[in-house]
């Protein structure tokens, strides 16, 4: 495999885009993502972003988003209906192939122009399931009281894990949400489908994150501290929530074994657990020991733009390395309802 | 199997609060007051109507406003004769890409008021408002287009845009 | 590049307005099921799948690739899920392909699919956002101001369009899954239908289809052992460009162009006219052929035309395009750039029956879509590049 690192990092979070359209929000995160890369856009080889229209409302919503990425002249470009992670992964594969020497990798999402789970709905059994109209929250609702139920944890655990990302998520100028809650304040409030509080459930808005990607000789040469990308890979469980132990996440734990996420100490890893009992669900499935920092951004509770949101996890991670301040994490994405799909990425500095 | 179920109906009605975004909602915000504001691009000067916010071709924001007049060139334009849910126009009309004078890029609207089968290139064209109460933001406060009379518009003047 | 990368299993659904027999993974394990088949190849040889399809909105199903991950056998597998609005048929195929070429996986199944009958996809294609007035209907209001527009620019007959649909009609006579079979297809039965987006009629344009297409892509060393001889993929390339701009050229856009030179440069190749044997390319209105034969530098600007009316473009021709009855019989949308790419290399397989192209070595497929602004293509031989 080539040497593949993370050059730049940039995002962009909103409780609600309530003036710029997507294009407008996206434009300066891919700018200050190429500027930071020390690479011009004409030279960057190949481009990839994540979306979904289902978000936007509107068929081909990341048709118009190329107006702001400079396709001009024409350019090397994909797209997947996924978290721009695996647009990350699609254009890490690129760059293995040798075709290109770089790539510029965009998110992007408005979770917070409709009600995001109730449109998550249309993304179950289409016969079956759909037509129930099941909230995103009740389903995530099951899986945590099933974790609860076998033992795993308990809802004193879900604030605990919530207090600590609102408190971290102060110092984090992206948070949409943060807070200094005691867990028993937490507890003290009310449900929105048990045992899940408000506060358990991602903090939904809009906005869009970018990196650029660049193999060995070129990362060095513009990077005094490139992000290497040490493995990644994503794995799929079935869909069908029945045939889940949803206290488990098999497609995150094989995801986290190939990456290589325990071959050496983790000093910091992003989950993106959109539910407070995921965090401890993924912690879980990737061996993370008590050690490691676990979401010092305040993660997806505090901050969560649906299909930029994996990205960011990674860039977060690799902003920590870039600037020195770690050496080793895993940045994680996912996909689907109850931790579906799972996306680790295992970053190093040198 | 005896009676197979072939197929179900699941309605689906989701809402969104739409953004328009800040070129647009100016541009619309113009149209309300009878003003068509295209906006310039600073690195090669083409002038956007509608406004996108940028140029997709410079990769660069677009601010400098310029208005533009309410006349322009149809460059190419489709008899339309296929029904379409969304489509408020009756069946068949003349559907038009028009270049407005001064603007750097045609949009697509309607010409009424001249028989079908004498739509042109290089037809020229000039919109026609609904009435001055009833502006509004929104491309329909321009009803349609018509002939304005003037003498057709050279291919080679247009002939990039069609 | 690391690995070579062949296509080892091929398999497509009988195409067809309404598929009420199957349900969407139906669909989808119908084509997947025969690709292995054809491969000789089980579920469990499979590493990783990447699924493509255009607009969820299509189907009113949002991400359905994450219901269909369990009728794709994709559970503890890498799960891959592509949109590049039309031409996502083709860039599905050419993500799997890479993931071949890089070395990371020795086989992968893609798979892509369009079930149109489970909604309503003019309308998903004509949604136009608040504010604005929807003023053209679906695509071919869109596309028939820049075919007028190539009519005034290359001075071609009338009649290009009507002769490009008859013959198109009559390859896929040929072809069983197709899913237009007009027996009785003339010049005056295209001539008389309706006029729908004028200039385009009614037999000028695609249908509208449920289908999937799925293809086994294996390394080198898999590939050559496979038990039927492998097409080898020689070239891709893909590239976009922004929908509007001032002073675009839609008509003739430049990153099909340039897409074009990247692929013949990679392929080796200088005279495509000559060197290439037979192309399958994304034709949703028949003017397209002569459109997307000069934009693929078949024919210099302004005389593509002339391809289709000297009969170059026939089964019988130079250079035989849309053998399999092409867009214009069949288009379940999503997978409609991926049957492309599969009937160029059935072709240099040698596996098109009645369709088949006698010696074919060497093939082009191609997609497009969005505003004429997204490419994606490939070159597949039956030698090894
Ligand atoms: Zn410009």
């Amino acid at each position: 495999m080539r040497d593949v690192a993370i050059i730049s990092f940039a995002q962009s979070v909103s409780a609600r885009e309530s003036e710029r359209n997507e294009v407008e929000f996206l434009m300066p995160v891919v700018r200050e993502a190429i500027a930071a890369s020390g690479i011009e856009r004409s030279e960057i080889g190949f481009t990839c972003s994540g979306s979904s229209d289902f978000l936007q409302g509107q068929p081909f919503a990341f048709v118009m988003a190329l107006d702001a990425v400079g396709a001009w002249p024409p350019i090397r470009e994909s797209h997947v209906e996924q978290d721009g992670a695996w647009a990350l992964y699609e254009a890490w594969v690129k760059i293995q192939t040798g075709e290109v020497e770089s790539a510029l990798v965009y998110g992007f999402g408005k979770g917070a122009s409709g009600d995001l789970g109730e449109i998550l709905a249309l993304s179950l059994d289409p016969y079956c399931v759909t037509p129930l109209w099941p909230h995103a929250d009740s389903i995530a609702a099951l899986q945590a009281r099933a974790w609860i139920e076998a033992g795993r944890g308990t809802e004193r655990s879900l604030a605990e894990i919530t207090s600590r990302s609102r408190r971290a998520a102060r110092s984090n100028p992206h948070a949409i949400v943060s807070g200094d809650e005691t867990p028993d304040e937490l507890l003290a409030r009310p449900y929105v489908a048990s045992p899940l509080r408000a506060h358990d459930c991602a903090a939904n808005g809009d906005g869009a994150s970018a990196v650029v990607l660049a193999a060995g000789d070129l990362a060095r040469s513009v990077c005094s501290r490139p992000a290497w990308i040490r493995g990644i890979d994503h794995r799929v469980d079935p869909a069908s929530l029945g045939v889940r132990d949803l206290t488990r996440a098999p497609s995150a734990e094989l995801a986290g074994l190939r990456a290589g996420v325990g071959r050496d100490r983790i000093d910091v890893a992003e989950l993106y657990a959109p539910y407070a009992h995921q965090e401890a669900i993924l912690r879980q499935a990737l061996g993370l020991p008590e050690t490691t920092n676990v979401n010092p951004s305040g993660g997806a509770l505090c901050g969560h733009v649906m299909m930029s949101c994996g990205l960011q996890r990674i860039g977060e991670v690799a902003r920590r390395i870039l600037s020195g301040t770690a050496d080793r994490g895993v940045g994680h994405a996912t996909h689907g309802p109850a931790l579906q799909q799972n996306l680790v990425c295992v970053l190093e500095g040198e | 199997m005896a009676d197979p179920v072939k197929s179900i109906v699941t309605p689906i009605r989701l809402e969104y609060d739409y953004t328009p975004g800040r070129a647009t909602s100016r541009f619309l915000r113009g149209i309300a007051r009878h003003c068509i504001l295209g906006q310039e691009c600073p690195k090669c000067h083409k002038v956007y109507v509608p406004p996108r916010g940028s140029c997709p071709a410079c990769a660069v924001p677009t601010e400098r406003e310029v208005e533009v007049r309410d006349t322009g060139t149809v460059v190419t334009f489709s008899i339309i004769r296929v029904p379409s849910e969304n489509i408020h126009f009756e069946l068949p009309y003349a559907a038009i890409s028009v270049l407005l004078d001064g603007a750097g890029i045609p949009f697509f609207h309607v010409v009424q008021d001249i028989p079908l089968d004498q739509v042109r290139m290089g037809l020229r064209v000039r919109a026609r408002w609904v009435a001055t109460e009833a502006l509004a933001p929104t491309i329909a406060s321009i009803e349609c287009f018509v002939p304005s009379g003037e003498p057709d518009a050279p291919w080679e003047s247009f002939r990039e845009h069609s | 590049m690391a690995e070579l990368c062949g296509i080892v299993g091929i398999g497509q659904t009988k195409l067809a307005a309404k598929r009420v027999d199957v349900s969407m993974p139906g669909l989808v394990r119908e084509a997947a099921d025969r690709a292995l088949t054809d491969a000789g190849l089980d579920w469990r040889d499979i590493d990783a799948v990447v699924v493509g399809k255009a607009p969820d909105t299509f189907e009113g199903c949002m991400l359905p690739e994450l219901y269909l991950a369990d009728a794709l056998g994709a559970p503890g597998k890498p799960l891959l899920r592509v949109h590049t609005a039309g031409s996502v048929g083709g860039s599905t195929a050419i993500v799997a392909a890479s993931l071949i070429q890089a070395g990371i996986h020795d086989r992968v199944l893609t798979v892509a699919y369009e079930k149109q009958s489970e909604s309503n996809a003019m309308w998903g294609l004509s949604i136009s956002a608040p504010f604005g007035v929807a003023v053209v209907a679906g695509a071919g209001g869109f596309f028939a101001p820049l075919v007028r527009g190539y009519m005034r620019r290359s001075g071609a007959p009338d009649d290009v369009g009507i002769r490009v649909a008859v013959k198109d009609r009559l390859n896929a006579l040929r072809n069983p899954y197709a899913h237009l079979h007009l027996a009785d297809i003339n010049y005056q039965m295209v001539e008389q239908s309706p006029m729908l987006w004028d200039p385009i009629r009614l037999l000028e344009a695609c249908p509208s289809s449920d289908g999937a297409c799925a293809m086994v892509l294996a390394r080198e060393k898999l590939a050559k052992d496979a038990p039927t001889r492998p097409a080898w993929v020689h070239a891709t390339a893909m590239r976009s460009e922004p929908t509007m701009f001032a002073g675009r050229d839609a008509i003739n856009p430049e990153a099909g162009k340039q897409a074009a030179r990247d692929l013949y440069a990679k392929a080796g190749i200088t005279d495509p006219r000559r060197e290439i044997d037979c192309a399958e390319i994304y034709v949703p209105f028949s003017w397209f052929e002569p459109m997307w034969m000069e934009n693929l530098g078949f024919a210099p600007e302004g005389s593509g035309w002339r391809m289709t009316v000297e009969g170059a473009t026939a089964l019988d021709g130079d250079l035989p395009v849309n053998m399999s009855g092409g867009v214009l019989s069949s288009n379940p949308i999503g997978a409609s750039g991926m049957l492309r790419f599969a009937e160029a290399a059935m072709q240099v397989r040698g596996q098109a029956g009645e369709h088949q192209i006698a010696g074919a070595r060497r093939a082009l497929g191609h997609a497009y879509g969005g505003g004429s602004q997204y490419f994606s293509m490939w070159i597949v031989g039956s030698e090894k590049p």
